[in-house]
């Protein structure tokens, strides 16, 4: 017992309570605010092709150089995040959403539902995702960024679907359920108002953890060249440097930008994630 | 045989079928919700976008017609296509119209297996033992320094960490091959050379796909070890005087490291989705290489062969895992 009581996740990853929270809020919090600043400042038409002169490296009119096919490096990024981050918070809603109400249904329920619900996830959980993916939005003759959010969204809805029925399950047994029965209230008014208030913490916390898993693939997508080819997004950037051999070709600026601010998304993201686990979830926080 | 045990052989067995339900499904499906003939609209397709103009549209349509018999009802579409796969034939490659697409998977198969084999147990292996390490009392500092930074890296997709790896290691240092699975001149044969070929081509696909997963495994094993460390079968053997590196590894890291095996066939599924585009950053010859090469190319029947592959291939290696599980962990045998 001693031994597990001295043992402390070392460093700045989270020894005091909620520093890995606050790390990870403020990381999301400044590329949120650049995404809804940016585009006041910086005009869009410098971020599409043929719009400036090609291939300059960062330095002088271009700060953050232009791609070789004259797009202003700094106006894409600005335009091309919040994009991004809009797949993600709709994928997040839509897939957390569903899983949730799936995870509540199946776990307050039981039964045959629960036995169809969890099979179901359960076997969606270890395909590769982005196998069936690629099969749907190859075959989406308009693809927008909506489409491909709900597309997405599709296939993130398991994890939360777990998380919420285990939940559900270990809740439905407590004290206040049972008195909450014997006063009458319906199994649909006890969801409700039982049970779900209880389950909120873990929905917001499988709502990030979507959000982060569907920005993932929605990258993954566009990075093989099925996202919306039209629109600026940071994978669409990714496809088009490794399309003109960016890496090999030493525009390191073209490539950069993107793993940059994806990097900072989903670092932001992770940090968010861990220190909400150990907020929601108190006892793994004195245990580690 | 127990109860229990039959009755977790029943939903692993349920588990697996649907799953390649799913997937057999689904590639039918879809592409069927489009009004017009999925042939018909592929190949419009193709010829849109110039890649066609090589070969005689009519005749491979014609051939497609014929073969799949596309006026028949929608379900006797179906079973034919059950009835194709039970043969192995997944269709004809329309981009390298007659090859087999059994025969483009089954080339590009090896590569793909041996890359992510190598890179996921590596990953798991060294991972897990750092996790175990850092959880462990006395952690050195190296190792509390290096940890965290992996697993914030492994939030990070591995395929970007790929593209890193490219420009530090192959266009800036030179050191090794940016791209492609062996030279473009080697014959391959079964030498030396080849292998060391083959070795050097694999060194960064593999380090990017280790190093992304590294951390995952690190945060598990970490918490699955400070559980096993509160046990009274730890304190009761540094009570007997054990050494601490025999309590590390036969009562610490024996007992933390089950959860990990369900946590890896789990995560299976994420890693082959990343592998697929450390491939296409690579170029390097495998299945997600094929699989972008069709995407571009709306090369139809490959797309479709490739998914089903990817898919039924990682439903039955987890199959296997869960069944090895029982016999690895006696707890849940009873």
């Amino acid at each position: 017992m001693t031994i597990a009581l001295k043992t402390r996740l070392p460093g700045g990853l989270g020894s005091r309570l909620g520093g890995t929270l606050i790390a990870g809020l403020s990381i999301l919090g400044v590329i949120a605010f650049f995404s809804i600043i940016g585009p006041f400042f910086v005009d869009e038409v410098l971020a599409q092709v043929g719009s400036v002169r090609p291939r300059q490296p960062p330095g002088g009119d271009f700060p953050l150089g232009s791609d070789a096919q004259g797009r202003d490096m700094l106006a894409l990024m600005v335009h091309a995040t919040p994009n991004t981050l809009k797949m993600g918070l709709i994928a997040g809603v839509i897939g957390g959403g569903l899983g949730s109400i799936l995870g509540l249904i199946a776990g307050q329920f039981g039964g045959w539902i629960d036995a169809v619900i969890s099979v179901i996830s359960d076997s969606l959980m270890t395909v590769p995702a982005i196998a069936i993916l690629v099969v749907i939005a190859g075959n989406i003759e308009e693809m927008s960024t909506s489409v491909m959010a709900v597309v997405v969204a599709s296939l993130s809805w398991m994890f939360t679907t777990r998380t919420v029925r285990a939940q559900v399950l270990s809740i439905r047994e407590r004290g206040y359920i049972e008195v909450a029965r014997v006063n009458g209230e319906g199994p649909l008014e006890i969801l409700f108002r039982e049970v779900m208030p209880n389950v909120m913490p873990y929905i917001v916390a499988s709502f990030v953890g979507t959000s982060s898993a569907a920005i993932l693939a929605i990258i993954g997508l566009e990075a093989l060249g099925l996202g919306a080819q039209n629109e600026m997004t940071l994978g669409n950037t990714i496809y088009w440097a490794q399309q003109s051999s960016a890496v090999l070709r030493g525009f390191w600026w073209w490539w950069a930008p993107p793993i940059v601010v994806i990097a900072m998304i989903f670092v932001g993201l992770f940090l968010t994630s861990v220190g909400f686990d150990r907020f929601a979830n108190p006892r793994l926080g004195r245990r580690a | 045989m127990s109860s229990d045990l039959a009755s977790y052989l029943a939903k692993r067995i349920t588990q697996l079928f649907l799953v390649i339900f799913i997937a057999v499904s689904v590639n039918f499906i879809i592409p069927r919700l489009l009004p017009g003939d999925p042939v018909a609209t592929a190949l419009a397709r193709l010829q849109t976008s110039g890649s066609g103009q090589t070969m005689d549209i009519q005749a491979v349509s014609d051939a497609y017609r014929a073969r799949y018999g596309l006026d028949q009802p929608l379900w006797n579409q179906y079973l034919n296509y059950w009835a194709d796969l039970f043969r192995l034939d997944l269709g004809v490659s329309f981009a390298n119209f007659p090859e087999k697409v059994t025969v483009m998977i089954a080339n590009a198969l090896p590569w793909s297996v041996g890359l992510l084999a190598t890179a996921t147990l590596l990953s798991f292996f060294i991972g897990s033992f750092l996790g175990g390490r850092l959880a462990w009392p006395g952690a050195g500092r190296g190792i509390r320094a290096l940890v965290p930074g992996l697993m914030v890296l492994s939030a990070i997709p591995f395929y970007l960490l790929a593209i890193i790896m490219v420009y530090i290691f192959a266009v800036e240092l030179r050191w090794l091959p940016p791209a492609g699975g062996v030279e473009t001149t080697r014959i391959m044969r079964l030498d030396w050379a080849t292998a060391q070929d083959i070795l050097r081509h694999a060194v960064l696909p593999c380090l990017s796909i280790a190093i992304g997963n590294i951390g995952f495994w690190a945060l598990g094993m970490r918490s699955q070890m400070v559980s096993v460390l509160g046990e009274d079968y730890i304190t009761f053997a540094e009570a007997k005087g054990l050494s601490p590196g025999r309590v590390f590894f036969w009562y610490g890291i024996r007992n933390a490291f089950l959860p990990q095996i369900t946590a890896l066939a789990l995560n299976l599924g994420a890693v082959v989705s990343g592998a697929v585009l450390v491939e296409v950053i690579f170029n390097y010859p495998g299945l997600g290489s094929l699989l972008y090469v069709a995407i571009r190319g709306q090369d139809y029947f490959v797309i479709q062969g490739v998914v089903l592959v990817l898919i039924v291939t990682l439903a039955v290696m987890l199959f296997i895992v869960d069944l090895i599980y029982p016999l690895l962990d006696p707890r849940i045998r009873r």
